[in-house]
């Protein structure tokens, strides 16, 4: 399992997700406090390539043995890959929450909706109030 | 919330070893410690310890004992003697399950290990129905209860000082022994379908006999309620609450064999009634046939009719599918029937299995 962290290139949502911009696209996974919550993650259900995902809405699942948690776009997008290497071993998300547990990459729709999310040390302040 | 759950006498242990902890039946329980992929595997394929101090006992003492016993209890009561278990079921007044359990004859009197859910419950059924002068107590807080699983139990065992007759008990026998300077019953009996025993200790000795397994070369993996869950899903082995409740008559459940049915019991009229006319459901394993974990209340579909709910549903560590036992009627309750279940609107194929799921039967004897 991952040490604690919340890097400073991301930008974070409530609901535990995060967003990276690369090369004009967005990265997302989950938050290493969500993949710590969830417990051992057995299972990603992606979304396919192509689909649109809204800012706020969820986009897919990933469960552990016991519970199923949905996942949450930060920002809204069309998919344009998704991390098949996390279908096959959902527990790299674990392992790399903010690496090679990545979820899905996205062509962004509004560049604007990434100002509504958290900065690191406010998501800190967020997850200390929960 | 967490002030109200009770705690076992090993759950400062668990804390110190950084157990996930999380509330069971009333109880802060572990439910897992260093994962419950790797304590599910550990258990499978040498040992696991489980704390599950939080299950119930109740004594039963009296003369008459063993005749109100074989009114309470589904399976024949006489068929044991002191020094074997058995398992049987406490049915309600419409053949119910209160609950499913082990009744221990100690000679001078019975144990019957019930669920934690439902201690509660069980005394007060048989409170209530008791004759006067039979003494029927609650021993559950003083009692601390460890699970050893797996086929390394005879060396570990062996290594907190069981006696040679002690590890030479047959499956279902138990017996008393001193292990680690304490004084424990040990029961050849599980709930992983593994080799093993289970350890009941006064409540103050349970932290030095789990410490003792856990000091050995080699221990057992401190394995989680979650564990515990999935071990006993893989083997079928049906949980009340999820599997069996007081709405369903245990034939539905296939868990007839556990009722005696020449024996007078609770509800014995219904269940031979309900035998007679035939079970318009029963309780079936699944395996999923593509990716997916299922979960309990979905349904059961078949050429996309409804024809059932899962009960209970997991990822097999072991088999690395999703499995799950559910009630489906009877003319599709056959192993090698295709079926589907609906996960959250994804229907996902599946196909009605034999029990158990994971053989393990190479390693008992």
């Amino acid at each position: 399992m991952a040490e604690e962290s919340y890097p400073e290139d991301l930008r974070y949502h409530r609901e535990h997700d995060w967003v990276r911009v690369e090369d004009g696209e967005a990265v997302f996974g989950v938050t290493w406090y969500a993949q710590d919550n969830l417990g051992e993650v057995v299972y990603f259900d992606p979304p396919s390539p192509g689909a649109a995902v809204d800012a706020d809405g969820t986009y897919g699942e990933l469960e552990s043995v016991k519970a199923v948690s949905d996942i949450y776009a930060p920002i809204g997008g069309e998919v344009v890959a998704v991390n098949d290497a996390v279908v096959e071993r959902p527990e790299l998300v674990n392992e790399d929450p903010y690496g090679e547990g990545w979820l899905i990459r996205v062509k962004i729709s509004d560049p604007a909706e990434l100002d509504a999310l958290m900065q690191p040390a406010a998501y800190r302040d967020y997850l200390a109030g929960l | 919330m967490g002030a109200e759950l009770q705690k076992t006498s090993l759950h400062q242990l668990h804390l110190a070893s950084g157990a996930r902890m999380g509330a069971f039946a009333g109880w802060d329980m572990p439910l897992s410690y260093a994962g419950t992929l790797a304590e599910h595997r550990a258990v499978r394929a040498h040992a696991g310890a489980f704390d599950v101090s939080h299950m119930g006992q109740i004594e039963i003492r009296g003369w008459d004992a063993a005749e109100f016993l074989q009114r309470m209890l589904t399976n024949d009561i006489a068929r044991i003697v002191p020094g074997e278990g058995q398992y049987t079921l406490m049915l309600n007044t419409t053949g119910g399950v209160i609950d499913d359990l082990i009744a221990y004859d100690r000679g001078d009197d019975y144990l019957l290990v019930v669920n934690a859910s439902n201690t509660g419950a069980c005394l007060d059924w048989l409170t209530r129905h008791g004759p006067d002068g039979l003494a029927i107590t609650d021993r559950s807080m003083e009692t601390a209860m460890i699970a050893l699983q797996g086929v390394d139990w005879k060396r570990l065992l062996s290594g907190v000082g069981a006696s040679d007759r002690t590890l030479g008990l047959g499956y279902f026998h138990f017996a008393q022994d001193g292990l680690a300077g304490t004084s424990a019953m040990v029961a050849r009996t599980g709930y992983t379908g593994e080799p093993g025993v289970e350890l009941l200790v006064p409540w103050d000795e349970g932290p030095a006999l789990w410490s003792a397994l856990m000091a050995l070369d080699d221990p057992p993996e401190p394995a989680g309620l979650v564990a515990r869950d999935t071990l006993r899903l893989e083997m079928g082995y049906p949980l009340h609450g999820n599997d069996i409740g007081p709405d369903r008559t245990p034939l539905e459940a296939g868990l007839g064999w556990a009722c005696d049915m020449d024996t007078e019991f609770t509800a014995v009229d219904v269940l031979r009634a309900r035998r007679e006319e035939g079970l318009a459901e029963r309780l079936c394993a699944f395996v999923l046939t593509e990716r997916g974990i299922p979960r309990r209340g979905q349904d059961v579909l078949v050429d996309g009719e409804v024809c059932g709910a899962v009960t209970s549903g997991s990822l097999s560590p072991t088999l690395d599918v999703g499995i799950g036992l559910a009630y489906v009627r009877t003319e599709v309750a056959e192993p090698g029937t295709e079926i589907a279940i609906d996960v959250r609107g994804s229907v996902k194929g599946a196909e009605i299995r034999h029990l158990p799921l994971v053989d393990t039967s190479p390693k008992k004897g």
